[in-house]
């Protein structure tokens, strides 16, 4: 598709499709249901199956059963949404299963004002289900990133094994844009690691070392294929012995927390001898970019990082642009999600400020400028 | 024909089955293992799926494809790996509690028709946990949360199946000596089968209520209830049906044509219009094609909407932005045209207006009554326009007038927009609304 106008919920859908996605299955609810219409129509004309569940946890389990039967899968939701999907969240983790979670948020708590912007779910994304086990999440900040980081996250989702979240925003989704997808760099597409033809038997959470992806064989496939929601070992058979257990739980941190270089994608705007820095992601990095534009043309020195990966939080990346800093500034629309990440990074005598809201509105540059001390 | 026959599909790799002496989870597994005997498929074909409860503990004794996850879920992944792999035979299996936990999944496999075997283990109780009652525990039965005995009914999950529109729906019991071949015929409907296999739970609801293996065939009788075939509807499983649907030559999805940048514009900086008027006068569809006539003028655009959830009333609300560079900030703090076409597009945008700055110029209906603003106000006879172009052509109308007014970008690309993205019918009444609009802005000047 080249030049158009279209909305993010779309470019997610047709990022989806150029990833190769093949299976998706949603409920509706504002503001992410025209991922499910876009699914809908586009999945059956390259022979995938795009299903309207009966509700949330029925889309998890449908999207977890079709991945480990093969498919790339994909599902979209909200917050309301999000809640329900939490335990399954907990069984992709568990089971690691690759698959691609869409979260349009919208301003919540509960209902919230329906149907309006905002980013209230991005520690729900990290500490959503039981565990708490390290996550990978995305953020766009444009239609375009939209497109370009849904086809990232499928890549993430295939070679860490993993459910890997896009957290878009009411603000990108059901917002038009004038871009060009053909345009838009993508990487080249990965496959998981499945396991060669020809084993003696196939053991579902193999490893060596305690970062290493294990290679799937789908349900369908060569090999007789296991799957639980308990502790097992890496065969696949429920285990009560704590040494193993504590293996399997620190394989899964690992695999994602050692792969963090390869996961961090952040937009670095750094400018020599700045005394701030802006850390921003998602629809704000935008006013963030305006706000900066203004504070330089006023002689101020400005450092920004528009963070495209929130979870793992590129920690190396924040730790390095702070150097010289005296203060960070984290516009946000929520009540500070991201910025209790930053206090946590931010040296002893730099000052840390939140420029937040959850009034539905974006978080105007004027307001960075002005509540992040800019002008 | 292969050559091996499979003598079971169970493995002795694991030990013997966990259930408790008596347990009807037993002899229902062993009957699980005659069927796939009698139908003998590869074993790594079928696809066991259990969810939480002590019939979950099962599906690692199989030699077959397992999958054991959440409670009340067992339906959702069976589906998920059907759907995704149709050839395979899947087989669920949960407790009466996950029909109750998972009631909807229940409901929903058996109306939509997906090919997979449900066997559920009805034992009046939650085994794994204690004792609890479930959804079918028998009126005045005793559990550990009815101590004074169950005040509330007993679900008849064959009837629930069978009123949601299950294809094949039997109810047997664990003692049935022909169970394995009942279970066999469930593994070989195309559609959903479902299997309610009355059990006794003997750590719990058997001695908790003095039952004995016989009682099972006098508490059907108690609920008024037939062992046996409930129904037996053969209609087109989910899968074929899907593809049926689906096929090529259906197309529904309308790829639009990519817009190729061909007039010229006359914008120097990020401009925000805003456009209000009600629901029907088409303002969202008439913003969009405003928004890539400014794209055909080689401007970057957005637009957000605004309109209440039943769309067919109230207001209606379009922003756009139109401008030379990339757009960032996506929000119009302060409009530089406002369009108001209707009472409802005022009443929603009437705060705004009293914020206008100066430099705003705003086109509103001669005949609406406007709050105090800074803002340039244009008056027009939109009401009159409407009635002349039609109710649905008029956003277009008071855009091409703006677009006379202003010169923001030739009136000729929001023309190209209409034509490129409407049909003919369309298309043709909304070019006569662009004329008809910059024909009033220019006898306005």
């Amino acid at each position: 598709m080249g030049l158009a106008f279209i909305e993010g919920n779309e470019a997610i859908a047709r990022g989806a499709m150029r990833a190769g996605c093949d299976f998706f299955a949603s409920y509706p609810i504002t503001p992410a249901s025209s991922i499910l219409d876009h699914m809908l129509r586009l999945l059956p004309e390259t022979g995938g199956i795009a299903i309207q569940a009966e509700d949330e946890i029925a889309s998890m389990g449908f999207c977890i059963g079709a991945a480990m039967a093969g498919r790339k899968v994909l599902t979209s939701t909200s917050g309301p949404g999000m809640s329900l999907y939490s335990e399954n969240i907990g069984l992709a983790i568990m089971g690691e299963t690759p698959m691609v979670i869409v979260d349009v948020q919208r301003q919540g708590p509960a209902t919230g004002s329906a149907t309006q912007g905002a980013e209230g779910d991005i520690q729900l994304t990290r500490w959503g289900t039981s565990g708490g086990l390290p996550v990978i999440a995305l953020s766009p900040a444009s239609v375009g990133e939209a497109y370009q980081l849904t086809c990232l996250a499928f890549n993430f989702a295939e070679k860490y094994r993993a459910p890997v979240f896009l957290l878009s925003n009411k603000e990108i989704g059901m917002t038009k844009e004038s871009v060009d997808l053909d345009a838009t760099p993508l990487p080249p597409l990965l496959e998981r690691k499945r396991v060669p033809s020809g084993q003696k038997e196939y053991l579902p959470h193999f490893f060596d070392r305690l970062e290493e992806v294990p290679a799937i064989s789908d349900f369908g496939g060569e090999y007789v294929a296991r799957y639980t929601t308990s502790t097992h070992d890496k065969s696949g058979y429920l285990t009560t012995k704590p040494e193993v257990i504590q293996e399997m739980i620190d394989h899964y941190a690992a695999k994602i927390e050692n792969a963090i270089d390869d996961i961090a994608l952040v937009k670095e705007d750094l400018e020599e001898g700045a005394d701030t820095l802006v850390v921003s992601y998602g629809i704000v990095a935008r006013s963030a970019a305006v706000a900066i534009r203004e504070a330089r043309s006023r002689g101020r020195k400005v450092s920004s990082l528009a963070l495209q990966t929130l979870w793992p939080v590129p920690e190396k990346r924040i730790a390095s642009a702070l150097a010289g800093v005296k203060k960070l500034v984290v516009p946000e629309m929520n009540t500070g999600q991201y910025l209790v990440e930053m206090e946590r990074l931010a040296p002893p005598g730099v000052e840390v400020v939140g420029v937040c809201k959850m009034d539905t509105t974006l978080v105007s540059p004027g307001e960075i400028l002005e509540r992040g001390g800019l002008l | 024909m292969r050559e091996t026959r499979y003598a079971t599909y169970m493995t002795d790799q694991i030990g013997p089955l966990p259930y408790c002496p008596g347990c009807g989870h037993e002899p229902l597994i062993k009957a699980l293992d005659g069927a796939l005997v009698k139908l003998q498929p590869d074993p790594k074909d079928v696809v066991i799926v259990t969810d939480i409860g002590c019939i979950g503990l099962s599906d690692r004794y199989f030699a077959t494809s397992a999958f054991h996850g959440l409670h009340g879920r067992s339906i959702t992944y069976a589906c998920g790996l059907k759907l995704a792999r149709p050839e395979l035979t899947v087989i669920a299996l949960k407790g009466d509690g996950g029909c109750g936990i998972g009631g909807t999944h229940l409901l929903n496999v058996a109306r939509r028709n997906i090919g997979i075997t449900l066997i559920v283990a009805n034992n009046f109780n939650y085994g794994m946990t204690g004792g609890q009652h479930s959804v079918t525990t028998p009126t005045d039965g005793v559990t550990s949360t009815t101590p004074w005995g169950n005040v509330e009914g007993p679900m008849d999950l064959c009837g629930v199946a069978v009123a949601a529109g299950a294809a094949w729906v039997y109810r047997a019991t664990a003692f049935d000596k022909d169970l394995a071949d009942t279970i066999a015929t469930a593994i070989e409907q195309p559609g959903f089968a479902m299997i309610d296999v009355w059990e006794l739970c003997t750590a719990y609801y058997m001695p908790r209520n003095q039952l004995k293996k016989k009682d099972i065939l006098d508490l059907l009788g108690e609920h008024g209830l037939e062992r046996g075939l409930q129904v037996d509807r053969p209609r087109p499983e989910y899968s074929a049906r899907y593809r049926e649907a689906c096929q090529a030559g259906k197309q529904v999805t309308r790829n639009k044509p990519s817009i190729e940048p061909s007039h010229s514009n006359a914008v120097t900086k990020q401009t925000g219009i805003v456009i209000a008027g009600s629901a029907g006068q088409k303002i969202r569809s008439t913003a969009t094609l405003f928004a890539e006539g400014s794209i055909f003028a080689g401007l970057s655009a957005t637009q957000k909407d605004d309109y209440p959830i039943t769309v067919q009333t109230g207001h209606s609300v379009s922003e756009i932005i139109v401008s030379p560079e990339r757009i960032d900030y996506t929000g119009i703090d302060s409009p530089d045209f406002l369009v108001v076409l209707s009472a409802d597009g005022l009443a929603r945008v009437r705060a705004r207006i009293e914020k206008l700055s100066a430099s705003c110029i705003l086109y509103a209906d001669e005949a609406l009554e406007l709050p105090a603003t800074k803002a340039q106000v244009r008056r027009f006879p939109f009401a009159e326009l409407g009635r002349r172009v039609g109710r649905s052509y008029l956003a277009t109308a008071a855009l091409a007038a703006l677009l006379e007014e202003s010169q923001l970008f030739p009136s000729e690309a929001f023309a190209t927009a209409i034509e490129s993205f409407q049909s003919a019918g369309i298309a043709k009444a909304n070019l006569k609304a662009v004329s008809a609009g910059a024909e009033l802005a220019r006898r306005a000047a």
